[in-house]
């Protein structure tokens, strides 16, 4: 089968072919910017999509190197998002659909994250544990098998991706924040400034990290670098906070669910000294690591996800919504 | 108006009282630096509109939208946007003119230009030797 996958959730208006299980085409708007605009990416770009989408379809096309009346169907983001970034990328593929007289299926954002884990790998069994942890979510999942997803738990506040990057100005720090914080950590001692962790040590699956950027802009209040502390020893500190209550709960939710494998998805997922701390916390689970080309929001997965619902026998009717809320469930 | 709060949950609690009050078609400016009580504030107000779910910062979201008892309630982040242009191309018109709920907005001082005239402000003051305590300040309301 080769599927066409269309994602326009938030920030990032992204294309992929997918044929078969394997990922011929994945093209996102910010490098096409770069490439053939030579501008300035945009950080929120809803209309954006627009403009964008058809070069991208076009693009990702001729790179899968296939012809568009190949295309036996259409996977799109229908939420959760931002409304109107949503809506471009749904009435977007609901035209092309209708145009080249295909299938479509609507997929949820964060499934197609969790599904990523399975790209390029025929090693994972169900069920498994996901950590999807980016800017706007923390959650832990659990997949029992394609379409069965229990939520375990997730955060009261802010999400561990908006942590860093509030973190992050806190620390005068440059953004995106979280691959700043995680430059200047690798030079710093992380156990130098004791930060809290929320529920470290509670039983339920939860999170909440408001109170630690709370912490942390009370203690850059009286903060002055000396050679005993520095910047660096602060920005390793609070980043080994984060990471613990993440590792921490991984942890719970294999005890909890006696489930063995375990997996993370989302921006955060990129994050070295997390995928560190999980290795040496959860030695003895089955641990797998996305590509890192599929943490961040991409359309790949999007295809992937789409290709397999078409061959579980689903697809979407065209007066299909968009859903921008998430309410607890992957539908 | 001003109130002193000395906890989240007196900030919380001054907020779900505060909501019982706003009429719908509201617009709400939420104003401080990081770590000042926008998100508490807000997260007391949703629960006295009837809003069971976790309210959470809508800062990569840009926007959560809640359903209420009788109304709805957008929850809005300004902070990653760069300017009324940025909030223009996110949609950002629709939530001003919505007749079907409140807004609440993060960091509004980003798009102050196009706020309405009879926008609810509230200012959020922390100290530097209380890391408890908070001073809220309202102005826009009769």
């Amino acid at each position: 089968m080769i599927i066409l996958g269309i994602e326009t959730s938030c920030d990032e208006t992204a294309v992929s072919v997918c044929m078969d299980g394997k990922i011929l085409s994945n093209i996102v708007g910010s490098q096409l910017i770069h490439s053939n605009f030579g501008g300035v990416v945009p950080e929120v770009a809803s209309r954006e999509h627009e403009r964008l989408l058809n070069d991208l379809t076009v693009k990702a096309i001729d790179s899968a190197k296939i012809s568009i009346n190949v295309i036996d169907g259409i996977a799109v983001t229908n939420g959760p998002g931002l409304a109107g970034a949503l809506l471009t990328g749904v009435s977007f593929a609901k035209g092309l659909a209708i145009g080249l007289g295909i299938e479509i299926v609507s997929i949820n954002h964060l499934e197609a994250h969790i599904i990523a884990n399975l790209l390029d790998r025929d090693d994972i069994n169900y069920p498994f544990l996901c950590l999807l942890v980016s800017g706007g979510h923390t959650q832990l999942w659990l997949i029992k098998k394609m379409d069965d997803y229990t939520l375990l738990g997730e955060t009261r506040d802010d999400a561990a991706g908006e942590a860093f990057d509030k973190g992050a100005r806190i620390l005068g720090l440059g953004y995106p924040g979280g691959p700043e914080i995680e430059k200047c950590a690798q030079f710093g001692d992380s156990n130098l400034v004791k930060f809290p962790r929320a529920f470290i040590n509670s039983r339920t699956i939860e999170f909440s990290f408001s109170g630690l950027k709370t912490s942390l802009l009370y203690y850059m209040d009286s903060f002055q670098e000396t050679n005993e502390c520095t910047l660096n020893d602060v920005a390793a500190s609070y980043q080994s906070a984060i990471i613990d209550c993440l590792v921490a709960k991984m942890k719970l939710a294999t005890k909890l669910t006696s489930v063995n494998t375990i997996s993370i998805a989302g921006g955060v997922a990129k994050n070295k000294f997390l995928r560190q701390s999980i290795d040496k916390n959860l030695s003895d689970k089955n641990i797998i690591f996305p590509d890192l080309k599929y943490c961040t929001d991409n359309a790949a997965m999007i295809s992937y996800l789409g290709e397999k619902k078409f061959q579980m026998g689903k697809k979407t009717n065209l007066d299909f919504s968009i859903k921008p809320n998430f309410k607890n469930n992957l539908d | 108006m001003e109130i002193e709060c000395n906890s989240v949950e007196e900030t919380q609690k001054f907020a779900f009282e505060f909501s019982k009050n706003i009429e719908m078609g509201s617009i709400i400016s939420l104003n401080g630096d990081l770590g000042a009580g926008k998100t508490t504030f807000a997260q007391g107000f949703a629960r006295g509109m009837g809003i069971k779910q976790h309210v959470g910062s809508p800062t990569f979201k840009l926007v959560s939208e809640y359903h209420g008892e009788n109304m709805k309630l957008f929850h809005v982040d300004c902070y990653r946007l760069s300017g009324i242009n940025d909030f223009l191309n996110m949609g950002g018109e629709n939530l001003l003119l919505s007749e079907s709920g409140v807004c609440l907005f993060e960091w509004a001082s980003i798009i102050e230009g196009v706020l309405p005239i009879n926008t609810i402000i509230i200012d959020f003051i922390r100290f530097k030797d209380n890391s408890n305590k908070r001073l809220i300040k309202i102005s826009g309301t009769d």
